[in-house]
């Protein structure tokens, strides 16, 4: 971040002047900081996906195969024919311009192309051009263009500047999503080789050893097992999780993520304690898999056919363990996955059975046929039927706020759960704006697999908007603890609060349960799980 | 220096000339008067049939709802049926809220940037009013229409006459006289509620940089329409008795040309021709896509509920099978359990 | 791939379709394609002998409310009770004695014409019925 502007700078930097020149007459230059790395074409290999090659995005030759024109063409035709979505949004949208300053990246960059409406604009000038009779009469003045060397470049900068966080299609008159455009623009790149490694090596990771970061099996049973022994340390208790069991009850499935980086950990720690906690009490019989280690989905930022390939492995593995349901930890597109395309994608999973909470016989109605019930949902309930014994004023040194995530919120709508379990554990809460939550949340800049490091400049004006909701409540209420329910949100949210707001740190929600958790037999607790003294323990710091 | 509205502006002014000249100066009143109409309705019916045909031979393989309300989970926990619709009649409403009342656009915010680096966000209004203004008023201003085309005229119309014009100015100078006959406030809203949607368009340097002149045109169409309109009722009054005794003709397909009516008459009508014939192949069709916007009219109860996508087909997926053959050895070295042990496999 | 000629949610599409093209076609069928004549006006015996109304035929087919309204004006505001038409003829001005004084059969006059273009003058609200049509 070393040659980044002070914060400041940065805002008073951005300008959301219109550029003299037409849009279409404005010639797209990329910029470092603002674009990632092109695919490793290993990754692009292990997935069979097309035109595997290196190339570098900066390079006038970018590679292509020769009738990259017709191949962009034909996919183009193919899903119109598959997509009503992307056929009508295609067709309909009458640039009122409602979704323009919606999007968080034209908030932070103030780049017009940023608006959702010129985003899908690259597109339907395309599309207007290939396959509409009037934009093929009218040309330019009927808003079509020719598909260009330079139009693909255009694309891709632009395509991989969108988190599909769908904040847009909450406000426009149409419902028109541009993280649909997106996803299917990205899909028209993909057939012509070109994607972002920081997509392509995860995708190759999950489809080989079952997770993103690329842990092989006996390498993640390691890491929980470290986690075990922090555990021990802080509580003085053994939480001896299971692996790839069969004739478990459950099967847990979460992002890799949390095995991997802080403050992830914590909240992998969290189910871990959790889970002791609720088998100890309650017999309850959980496994986690190797196989299904990740619970986020980057192929949902590549193809439909690749997010199918990946998410996949979730029913496989639960069938195979002959477990009656599936449990899901804290992750947002994960969550956008299973609740809108897992069931019709791979299911029915008619091996499975309607889940029962077995702790409080609660039956998950909304997840009758999916068998996947989200952690949040599974803690509320069991908080409301006083389940787990619970100590808040072990969290009172946070002032806690709850950042919706994207796709739980507006692929879900998942609001009062996290917040129920939130106000359950910690004593002190504030939200941010209401028109920065909820379904109008703002993503945290580096959705959809732009949570790079090459694109930091991108990321923190994404990033922006829900920094400065975050400052908001900083200054006025001091909060210092940002919650959420997402594994990207706690990979990106330290680093954009770090630039814009450093007083306040990022924490997942079941972090903040296990705090509070009072684990039957544990040692007296002098730390949190960051091993930060407990509230009240601070001069036995010494 | 902006082409685009000058194009659509010029277009107008090309479509004003082709029927007042045609009609003032070759008399082709049966080309502008009845041809052309007739030939319109035909394409707008058959065009706008035709499009919505061609989206709906494309499947909705995914059922992609924007939830804008809290999900229907836990029974203790509200939900919101309407903006997060498991139910069919949840949808209805949704969709019944979107198509009369534009919630989604009603929820408008406007950012900005306060000098102490704070960014806000503020309820915008204007856009929505304008909009719904625009809409409501076109609709009534149609349906009013059918005392034109109706015979006798239907009490619904008359009803929606006697609510439009109670609102009577009446003033009058030599030079400027208003008030009779009684005023339609829905011409006039229309009219202003058009004006307001352009200027936005052209004043604020967001919407300009983004707006066709596919944006223009059949603004500058449909304000075109109003004021030749307007111009009739209020202003060179027309003969209404024997503009109705035509415009019946037409759609009883008998239509006999009407005496001295003049070319404001002919331009009215070919303006709502053009616009017809424009409607089917253009943005305008937002009026049918609406319903057919899969983040809006679909339940949200995916989980709840299996749903099929048409084309669904099989991939290749890295089976447990291969996964336990590429990391096997180190899985039992690790103490993990396996389905198959090393010496099954040596075999 | 899905096939071309498919329709997916048929039923919702046609419904939706149908909906749409009986209201367009309203005036179609509302009307059995068969159009009422445009009325005819009838002038009584007292109108045809006069020839001439006030002003031209066209400007009073197309301008009478407007007339009208003038005549009120003069009379209510200004108390000026003569008009002078442009042969420079003179009439009071009065819709009772003038107007209705030929055109005394309103049925067949006045309202023939007004309910086929649904217009509601309110000159009868306060012109109560039609004194000089003496059945």
């Amino acid at each position: 971040m070393s040659d980044l502007p002070k914060p400041d700078e940065f805002l008073t930097g951005i300008d959301h002047k219109m550029p003299q020149t037409d849009w279409m007459n404005t010639p797209t230059e990329i910029r470092k900081g603002m674009y990632c790395y092109a695919s490793n074409y290993k990754s692009v290999e292990i997935l069979g996906l097309p035109n595997a090659r290196p190339w570098n995005p900066l390079e006038d030759d970018w590679k292509l195969p020769e009738n990259w024109q017709q191949i962009i063409h034909e996919g183009f035709k193919e899903r119109l024919d598959k997509f009503r979505s992307f056929k009508v949004f295609m067709d309909i949208c009458v640039r009122c311009g409602a979704c323009a300053d919606k999007c968080h990246f034209f908030i932070g960059t103030g780049d017009p192309k940023n608006m959702p409406v010129l985003r899908a604009e690259l597109l339907r000038s395309i599309y207007r051009n290939d396959f509409t009779t009037v934009g093929k009469i009218l040309g330019k003045i009927g808003g079509g263009r020719k598909m260009t060397l330079d139009v693909l470049k255009e694309w891709w900068y632009y395509l991989f500047q969108c988190t599909e966080c769908r904040r847009c299609s909450v406000f426009c008159p149409y419902g028109i999503d541009t993280a649909e455009v997106t996803i299917m623009g990205r899909e028209l790149l993909n057939l012509i080789g070109l994607n972002i490694d920081w997509i392509a090596t995860p995708i190759a990771n999950c489809y080989q050893t079952g997770n993103h970061l690329g842990i092989q099996p006996h390498a993640f049973k390691d890491m929980l097992e470290f986690f075990v022994e922090d555990i021990e340390e802080i509580t003085g208790i053994n939480v001896d999780p299971s692996f790839n069991r069969k004739g478990a009850d459950i099967l847990f499935i979460t992002p890799s993520g949390d095995v991997f980086a802080d403050p992830g950990t914590y909240t992998c720690m969290g189910y871990m304690m959790l889970f002791h906690y609720l088998r100890e009490k309650y017999g309850f019989d959980i496994t986690w898999s190797t196989y299904a280690s990740e619970g986020g989905n980057f192929g949902f930022f590549t193809s439909h056919e690749t997010m199918k390939r990946l998410n996949s492995k979730m029913y496989a593995e639960a069938k195979r363990l002959g477990v009656k349901w599936i449990l899901g930890g804290e992750c947002g597109h994960m969550w956008r996955v299973i609740n809108q395309y897992m069931d019709t994608m791979n299911g029915p999973a008619d091996f499975l059975e309607e889940p029962v909470s077995p702790i409080t016989g609660t039956k998950f109605e909304n997840a009758k046929s999916t068998k996947m019930v989200h952690i949040a949902e599974f803690l509320a309930d069991l908080i409301h039927h006083d389940k787990l014994e619970l100590d808040p004023s072990r969290n009172d040194n946070f002032k806690v706020s709850f950042h919706d995530s994207c796709n739980p919120a507006r692929g879900m709508g998942m609001f009062e759960e996290p917040r129920y379990v939130i106000k359950n554990v910690c004593n002190h809460f504030y939200e941010m704006p209401a028109n920065t939550i909820r379904e109008q949340t703002f993503c945290c800049g580096s959705g959809a697999g732009l949570n790079a490091g090459e694109n930091m400049e991108l990321r923190l004006a994404g990033g922006l908007p829900r920094a400065n909701a975050v400052k908001y409540v900083h200054e006025k209420f001091g909060v210092n603890m940002l919650a959420c329910v997402c594994a990207i949100d706690r990979a990106a949210l330290p680093t954009s609060l770090e630039y814009w707001v450093p007083e306040v740190d990022t924490t997942g929600m079941t972090e903040l349960v296990a705090n509070a958790l009072i684990m039957p037999g544990e040692t007296k607790r002098e730390t949190d799980l960051r091993g930060e003294p407990l509230p009240g323990m601070e001069e036995d710091d010494a | 220096m902006n082409g685009k509205y000058m194009f659509s502006l010029l277009a107008i002014f090309v479509l004003f000339l082709l029927p007042y000249v045609g009609v003032t100066a070759f008399g082709l009143k049966t080309l502008f008067g009845i041809f052309i109409p007739l030939i319109a309705l035909t394409i707008f019916i058959i065009g706008f049939v035709r499009r919505i045909k061609g989206w709906s031979e494309s499947p909705v393989p995914f059922r992609i709802p924007t939830t804008c309300g809290q999900q229907k989970s836990l029974t203790w926990i509200e939900s919101s049926p309407i903006d997060n619709p498991t139910t069919k009649a949840g949808v209805v409403v949704r969709m019944i809220l979107e198509v009369m009342l534009f919630r989604s656009l009603f929820r408008n915010l406007k950012f900005k940037r306060e000098s102490n680096g704070i960014l806000s966000y503020s309820w915008e209004l204007w856009l929505w009013l304008g909009a719904l203004a625009f809409h409501w008023a076109f609709l009534v201003t149609i349906v009013r229409h059918l005392r034109f085309f109706a015979e006798p005229i239907p009490y619904f119309v008359r009803a929606l006459e006697f609510f439009d014009s109670f609102f009577r100015v009446e003033f009058f100078t030599d030079a400027f006289q208003v008030g009779l006959p009684g005023i339609y406030m829905s011409g006039i809203v229309l009219l202003a509620a058009a004006i307001y949607l352009l200027a936005r368009r052209i004043l604020l340097a967001q919407v300009r940089y983004v707006s066709l002149a596919a944006d223009y045109f059949p603004l500058f169409l449909i304000i075109g329409i109003a004021v030749s309109g307007i111009m009739m009722r209020y202003a060179s009054k027309v003969d209404i008795v024997g503009i109705k005794a035509f415009t019946m003709g037409l759609v009883t397909l008998n239509p006999t040309i009407p005496e001295g009516v003049g070319a404001t008459f002919y331009v009215h009508l070919f303006f709502v021709s053009v616009l017809l014939i424009y409607f089917p192949f253009s943005k305008l069709m937002h009026m049918g896509g609406i319903f057919m916007s899969p983040t809006r009219n679909l339940t949200t109860d995916t989980r709840a509920k299996h749903y099929s996508n048409p084309w669904n087909y099989p991939v290749k997926t890295h089976t447990y099978e291969e996964y336990e053959d590429d990391y096997r050895e180190k899985m039992i070295d690790a103490g993990l359990p396996v389905d198959k042990e090393l010496a099954e496999v040596k075999e | 791939m899905p096939d071309q000629k498919q329709m997916y949610d048929k039923g919702k599409v046609v419904a939706g379709l149908v909906i749409f093209v009986v209201l367009i076609t309203f005036p179609f069928w509302y009307n059995h394609l068969k159009a009422a004549p445009a009325p005819q006006l009838e002038l009584t015996k007292k109108a045809q002998a006069a020839k001439n109304c006030v002003r031209s035929k066209d400007y009073m087919k197309a301008e009478h409310m407007q007339l009208l309204d003038v005549w009120r004006e003069s009379v209510v505001r200004n108390g000026e009770r003569v008009y002078v038409n442009e042969e420079g003829k003179e009439f009071n001005m009065s819709l009772t004695n003038t107007c209705l004084d030929c055109h005394s059969n309103k049925a067949e006059f006045c309202d023939r014409c007004h309910n086929y273009a649904s217009v509601n003058p309110y000159c009868w609200d306060c012109h109560i019925d039609n004194p000089k049509e003496k059945k």
